[in-house]
């Protein structure tokens, strides 16, 4: 394997070391679970992918055997991650937070949708629980 | 016809590459079992799939992907530094809301998406009627800056390409 090759695979690696421990050590640091969530999107974008691409490389120069599986990896991560964050995020604020004081209003007709999920032609169920409240 | 057989022409040929790429080899049993499984699940899901998204701008796209990857790797670098040298309390996180100008579930989705991907930024949520987008900033001392990016650097580009 050629130097250059075998020095670019190595930063890379150390590269995607050193963000996959940032973004650990973030989830250590950060206190609530809103900001939490920042962290593992750094280790699933430069994090991974640098690892993803040094792999790939290796196994084209040293084994001579092209594989693509990597990209796939990369694509899978990218179609998954933001689902996975949105959720835990909405499960999140459904428990801990309320709509009224602590989340900016939409400056629409409706509100959000984790707390008004009906839209615009809808019932609005939260109508009626607010007058039964008063 | 056409449209009753294969209700997604673009889903059924991506379906075709990955399973090929999956596979990793063109040999003709990996191409016919994916076109198998590419005609029959966009069949068998199509009715999550009410519309049919119209990409107009090809060229768009792959400079929309390769904007992307670089403000990745800018905000990630950025975001390492807020989490080692900032003290988690001098950290301005705060929900900025996005207006949206698009109106395709498809570009909506994207954009959620790419946020979320860009370190820094997430989103939380999108109002009933998906007219603004909730986004929660790690450091954001000056929220309006944040959406006029967003509105700038993305929504305008998926603008270009779906609508």
């Amino acid at each position: 394997m050629p130097f250059v090759v075998e020095l670019i695979i190595s930063l890379l690696i150390v590269i995607s070391g050193i963000f996959l421990l940032v973004g650990s050590f973030g989830m250590l640091k950060l206190r609530d679970l809103l900001t939490r969530l920042h962290a593992p999107t750094k280790a699933s974008t430069v994090g991974l992918g640098g690892a993803l691409i040094a792999s790939m490389l290796f196994f084209w120069v040293e084994r001579g055997s092209f594989t693509i599986h990597e990209l796939l990896i990369t694509l899978f991560i990218f179609l998954t991650a933001p689902i996975t964050a949105n959720l835990i995020a909405k499960a999140y604020m459904l428990l801990n937070v309320d709509p009224n004081t602590e989340l900016p209003p939409s400056n629409q007709d409706e509100g959000w949708s984790t707390f008004d999920p009906i839209g615009a032609e809808g019932y609005d169920p939260s109508e009626e629980y607010q007058e039964k409240e008063t | 016809m056409m449209k009753r057989y294969l209700p997604h022409p673009l889903l059924t040929l991506s379906l075709l590459v990955v399973w090929v790429f999956l596979v990793n080899e063109i040999s003709a049993g990996a191409v016919i079992f994916g076109l198998i499984l590419a005609i029959v699940i966009p069949l068998i899901t199509s009715s999550f799939w009410p519309g049919r998204p119209r990409i107009r701008n090809v060229y768009a796209i792959c400079e929309y992907v390769l904007i992307v990857m670089w403000d990745i790797l800018v905000a990630n670098v950025i975001v390492a530094g807020l989490i080692l040298f900032r003290k988690t309390e001098s950290l301005e996180s705060k929900c900025v809301v996005v207006p949206l100008d698009l109106t395709s579930t498809e570009a909506i989705t994207t954009l959620a998406g790419t946020i979320t991907m860009t370190p820094g930024t997430v989103t939380i949520d999108l109002s009933a009627d998906a007219k603004s987008l909730l986004v929660h900033c790690l450091h954001a001392p000056d929220a309006q800056g944040v959406v006029d990016d967003i509105k700038d650097r993305y929504e305008r580009r998926l603008k270009e390409i779906f609508e």
